[in-house]
């Protein structure tokens, strides 16, 4: 079938490659480069070009959230911790798990069959139907006001649960990351014994 | 005309199985967890395309509460390198594979 070429298509095709040749570059260089800094700005170049494909797929509140929560939040933590413990550069040795290479080797096989069926099964069951496989266009599907209504009425329950998973990991950082000096220790340890000791004699 | 599902599909798939071989390759706890990112932005991309080519915001609460998990998983993730940092003077997985201390 014989498709006419405008330039709408042109463009979406070209913005497409532009940000998905990005993301993949970016990605590389994440796993490529031996200074965690240099992997974390990386990342942020693939958060960015995937925040772009999020505008180019109608759904400008997850772009915006993508570069508010991923880059803005989360990429800072991490530079953070970085600069905090003054990260060496990754050393390689070769001789770290030698013994598991052919157990490696079978497993990746595994997985690249199991991604080629999976792209097998999407394209042919896309050339099946006749809806799946294009966009119909709906501007307000992506419009956050559609997306605040279902997350406060449908996917209340999943919105609250999310809030308390939040909190349990403010909770739980904080724990983590606290340092006590000896005898601050010893106070907190002393307290806890007698907490006990008490409760052994109600 | 825009470029049909598979493409993202495959994009996402890209982007993930580079992810899966960064969490083996790399050697310090920062690096392994910015390719977990990595993988989970590659799901997320997934969710979009879906909720983009079948009409449904569904896919994009989907998104939201992942983006909620990692920045959780940031936060304790990044609690426990510190801790184990402090302990071990080292970022390297292969000296923190005994949990005892």
């Amino acid at each position: 079938m014989l498709q006419t070429i405008n330039l709408e298509t042109i463009a979406s095709y070209a913005a497409f490659y532009l940000f998905a040749g990005m993301a993949i570059g970016f990605a590389g260089s994440v796993v490529y480069q031996r200074n965690p800094l240099y992997s974390a700005i990386s990342l942020i170049g693939v958060f960015l070009s995937l925040a772009c494909i999020y505008v180019t797929l109608a759904s400008p509140f997850i772009a915006a959230t993508q570069i508010l929560v991923y880059a803005g939040a989360i990429m800072v933590l991490v530079v953070f911790v970085i600069m905090l413990l003054n990260v060496e550069e990754d050393l390689l040795s070769t001789k770290r798990l030698k013994s598991l290479t052919a157990v490696g080797a079978i497993m990746g096989l595994a997985l690249a069959s199991q991604a080629g069926f999976i792209y097998y099964a999407v394209t042919t069951s896309l050339n099946r139907s006749a809806t799946g496989g294009t966009a119909t266009s709906q501007p307000t599907m992506g419009a956050t006001q559609a997306i605040g209504e279902s997350l406060f009425t449908r996917y209340l329950l999943p919105f609250e649960a999310t809030g308390l998973l939040l909190l349990m990991a403010i909770v739980g950082a904080m724990l983590l990351s606290r340092r006590l000096s000896t005898e601050n220790l010893e106070k907190v340890v002393e307290h806890e014994r007698e907490l006990r000791h008490d409760a052994d004699f109600n | 005309m825009v470029p049909n599902l598979a493409y993202y599909l495959v994009l996402s798939g890209i982007l993930f199985a580079i992810g899966a071989f960064g969490v083996v390759y790399k050697r310090n706890a920062i690096g392994m967890f910015m390719c977990i990112e990595l993988m989970l932005n590659s799901v997320n991309l997934s969710f979009v395309a879906f909720s983009r080519y079948f009409n449904d915001t569904t896919g994009q609460m989907f998104v939201f509460v992942v983006m909620c998990v990692a920045a959780a998983e940031a936060a304790v993730g990044l609690g426990i390198i510190i801790s184990i940092f402090r302990n071990r003077e080292s970022l390297d997985v292969d000296d923190a594979s005994i949990l005892k201390n």
